[in-house]
């Protein structure tokens, strides 16, 4: 879903709450963009809602961010925490009261000017059971969320209008990554007017206070935005239209820009054209190429035999050649050791891991009590490259006696099976493999290895549940002082570490993201592979044949 | 005649009464939970139930069904769990598309079939014969899926005679109904050709050379127009054929109709417009079969409506 890039900086994110530094709005505006021009960018499905507080795929996700804008933002290109339609902000000492002042002047789409009140009913809808909204749990630290998302209460306690232009959030306990919740799609700011006018078909008709606003939707077809003159923050954005054309097959997308009829192709290079066009000098300096805060796993039903058994999970880990599969999917990743992506603060430079190795793992089940292997399951999703590489898994194992038999299905039926407590023995995570929602240790934790995601219907698919640990997790995302951010990531590394000696998963690869523009696109490389908007940062690209 | 039409529409309706229960029960069947889709991977349990009970989901099937039933009746197809809008509104949209895509492949396969199967059975037994009877066998096997590139690629990205997919011109129709057409193309030349065979042997076809007519005459005048009817009886029959191709030659082309509609339902488990999709497809099934019923007797006198 979300990507995020480069190594990052929550430390300086929080270096923020106490007045220092950071790139305002401004002074990212490009001195060689001009204003005007379209662009027209394929994709192959229909986009699904353009609601904020809705959408929640890494498609509309950015879209949703050009319509709307949050009190918090990034950088373009960064993972850098800025102010947006925030102007500033205070943290009381104790970690638990946010106080926001707004920008003045922010008008929505339909002429009429933001305020707090906007903010709060943004926070109150999202949380509302009735909005449906996948994000609601993104808020849980605010005070009063239990209440709302019980359905005893339509309104969050923790959040105060204290005047138009200033909005108090006390939350129920101290959370590090409160700034980054304050600028994910889901906080986003709507206005009520609007969402009541349209009810459950707001997402089919948005309006925000964003760079661009909706012009024409016509379902099935093409999508197109047209530039905000009224936007905030004067002289963005440079395209005057975006129009998104779907039903775009990539490999059509991919004809499409090579006969200058596309800008760019949202879907990527497809897989069978990426030697093709990595092969040709011409094509391939038209190719951005960046991290991305992924990691793709095989994960171990800890309460199923013999995965039960600690020495079973490390010997899988051993036997698996991730070299091998990289190769596999033409170099487009890099091979992972540990669940955190390298991108990620916390990320242990220094952690080893288990290094390939046939002998040991055989070594290792035998210890286990298997040493003529066993059968067992491995589910994958069914659309390339994943069953190429379930199989190269398949391989690996059966080396160590370990012969495991693919059940390949569609990405809701695996994600099903993974949340049945004896549903699937083992998964490969790609096409459903975590991306980080923001950039911060924590996101890779709660849902996917912590005991509250070891859930009937829940995404810790190993069911690994670890109490210890949960509690480390706790501790180490109550230390909100800025100055001990190096502290808490250390924390977070030995999480990871201890779940690494578990080894609940074997970590496979960290994905890599490559974008592909025409000629006529400007502006820097990092807008193309922009960590929270996939393909591309909409507000801030330009075109260069602009008279 | 009335008698026929309220009989056969009363079998439609069971049928496509058939076609939903199955379509609705398969689904059901799933093990994709629909509320897990909706409420996302960062939910609460409680909001995983408040979805549910919303949606009506922890209800029993037979209760699901019949709401579903009745709220047919009244046009209303259900909302889509992913892109969170009307069923109805995202078909409507799609349809003239897949309708318009239905036609142009209609007049593909009944050009290049009947023009195929005419030469074939006149110049029975010889090379062209042979030739074309290949190339209908070739269209009739050959997967759409790879028909609609190679037409792309060598039309479309090599000669630029047409746009590489996309929709709204009839420039953009082209590729995608001869695609569409072809395998009907392939089965109508080879129908043509034994029909037109079989005419040609008839004594008035006979009479009509003894009198000394040119041969131009013969064939347009006395063979074709009775060579043509089985084969033009069939049309209805084919926009069942072509509900399954659209899914695949829509996907291809970017032709924003049903079928690509279906397909990327299917990929994301969508389960109200696979539901409405697969409803209307069959719908559309039903009453194709029943126009060529209806109009057989018309086009060929022999046969009559019982």
């Amino acid at each position: 879903m979300k990507h995020w890039l480069t190594t990052t900086v929550v430390a300086s994110a929080l270096a923020l709450a106490f007045g220092m530094a950071s790139a305002t709005a401004q002074e990212t505006l490009d001195p060689k963009a001009k204003q005007g021009g379209a662009i027209t960018i394929t994709y192959k499905d229909d986009v699904a809602t353009l609601d904020p507080a809705i959408g929640y795929d890494w498609q509309n996700w950015s879209m949703i961010k050009s319509l709307f804008d949050g009190l918090m933002d990034y950088e373009p290109g960064t993972t850098n925490l800025r102010p947006e339609l925030a102007e500033s902000y205070e943290i009381a000492p104790d970690g638990k009261t946010f106080t926001f002042k707004l920008r003045s002047g922010v008008k929505f789409h339909n002429g009429r000017e933001m305020t707090a009140d906007d903010v709060k009913y943004s926070l109150d809808r999202v949380t509302n059971p009735k909005t449906q909204s996948p994000g609601a749990g993104f808020f849980a630290s605010i005070a009063g969320y239990d209440d709302v998302a019980g359905g005893k209460s339509e309104s969050l306690t923790g959040v105060t209008v204290v005047d138009p232009s200033t909005v108090k959030i006390e939350l129920s306990r101290p959370d590090a990554t409160f700034l980054h919740v304050m600028a994910i799609n889901f906080s986003h700011v709507v206005p009520k007017e609007e969402v009541e006018k349209h009810g459950a078909d707001f997402g089919k008709n948005p309006v925000g206070t964003g760079a661009y606003k909706m012009a024409e939707w016509t379902l099935g077809q093409r999508l197109v935005f047209e530039r905000n003159a009224d936007y905030w923050l004067k002289g963005l954005p440079y395209l005057d239209k975006i129009t998104f054309e779907f039903g775009q097959e990539p490999i059509v997308a991919l004809l499409r820009l090579q006969k200058g009829e596309v800008d760019v192709p949202g879907d990527g290079i497809p897989p069978a054209k990426f030697q093709e066009v990595m092969a040709d000098p011409e094509q391939k300096s038209r190719v951005v190429e960046g991290g991305q805060l992924h990691t793709g796993y095989v994960t171990m039903n800890t309460t199923m035999a013999p995965f039960d058994n600690v020495k079973v999970r490390q010997a899988v880990n051993m036997a698996i050649n991730k070299d091998r599969i990289v190769k596999l999917i033409n170099n487009r990743a890099v091979p992972a050791n540990q669940p955190l992506p390298p991108s990620m603060p916390g990320y242990d430079k220094n952690f080893k891991g288990y290094a390939f190795d046939v002998e040991k793992a055989k070594a290792l089940l035998g210890e286990a009590g298997h040493p003529d292997g066993f059968e067992t399951q491995l589910f994958a999703m069914n659309t390339d490259p994943n069953p190429r590489i379930a199989q190269a898994i398949q391989q690996d194992l059966a080396a160590i006696g370990i012969k495991a038999s693919i059940q390949s299905l569609a990405q809701a039926n695996v994600i099903a099976a993974g949340g049945e407590k004896n549903g699937a023995p083992m998964i490969w995570s790609g096409g459903m493999a975590w991306i980080a929602d923001f950039p911060d240790p924590s996101n890779f934790y709660g849902p996917i290895l912590g005991c509250g995601g070891a859930v009937q219907g829940g995404w810790n698919w190993s069911w690994y549940c670890n109490k210890d640990l949960d509690v480390k997790a706790a501790e180490a995302d109550s230390i909100v002082d800025p100055a001990k951010a190096d502290e808490r990531h250390k924390m977070w590394s030995g999480i990871y570490g201890k779940i690494m000696e578990d080894a609940p998963w074997a970590p496979v690869f960290n994905e890599q993201r490559f974008t592909m523009k025409s000629p006529r696109m400007g502006g820097d490389d990092k807008l193309y592979v922009d960590p929270v908007h996939i393909p591309i940062n909409y507000d801030y690209v330009y075109v260069n044949d602009v008279q | 005649m009335i008698a026929y039409l309220t009989r056969r529409l009363i079998q439609s309706a069971l049928i496509l009464l058939g076609v939903s229960l199955i379509t609705f029960a398969l689904l059901y069947l799933l093990p994709a939970d629909p509320v897990r889709q909706i409420a996302g991977r960062s939910t609460t349990p409680q909001t995983v139930e408040s979805i549910r009970q919303q949606l009506g989901l922890d209800q029993p099937f037979v209760i699901q069904y019949w709401r579903y039933l009745t709220n047919l009746v009244s046009g209303d197809l259900g909302r889509s769990y992913i892109q969170r809008s009307e069923v109805s509104e995202l078909i409507v949209a799609r349809l003239p598309a897949s309708l318009l895509l239905m036609v142009g492949a209609i007049v593909c396969e009944v050009i290049i079939g009947l023009t195929m199967g005419l030469v074939a059975a006149v110049r029975r037994g010889t090379a062209t014969d042979q030739a074309l009877m290949v190339g209908s066998f070739v269209g009739v096997s050959a997967p759409q899926f790879v028909v609609g590139l190679l037409l792309l690629y060598v039309f479309a990205v090599r000669l630029g005679w047409f746009p590489i997919g996309g929709y709204g011109t009839w420039r953009h129709l082209v590729l995608p109904s001869l695609t569409l057409g072809i395998l009907g193309a392939g089965w109508y030349s080879r129908m043509m050709r034994s029909s037109m065979i079989d005419v040609l042997r008839q004594d008035y076809i006979r009479t009509a050379r003894a009198k000394g007519l040119a041969r131009r005459a013969i064939l347009f005048r006395h063979a074709l127009p009775n060579a043509i009817l089985p084969v033009v009886a069939m049309i209805g029959i084919d926009i069942g054929l072509f509900m399954g191709g659209i899914v695949v030659v829509e996907s291809v082309f970017g032709w924003p109709g049903i079928g690509q509609l279906a397909w990327q339902a299917i990929q994301r488990v969508d389960i109200p417009i696979i539901m409405g999709v697969t409803l209307v497809s069959a719908c559309a099934i039903v009453l194709g079969n029943l126009l060529a019923d209806i109009v057989a007797p018309f086009i060929d006198p022999r046969i009559k409506l019982r």
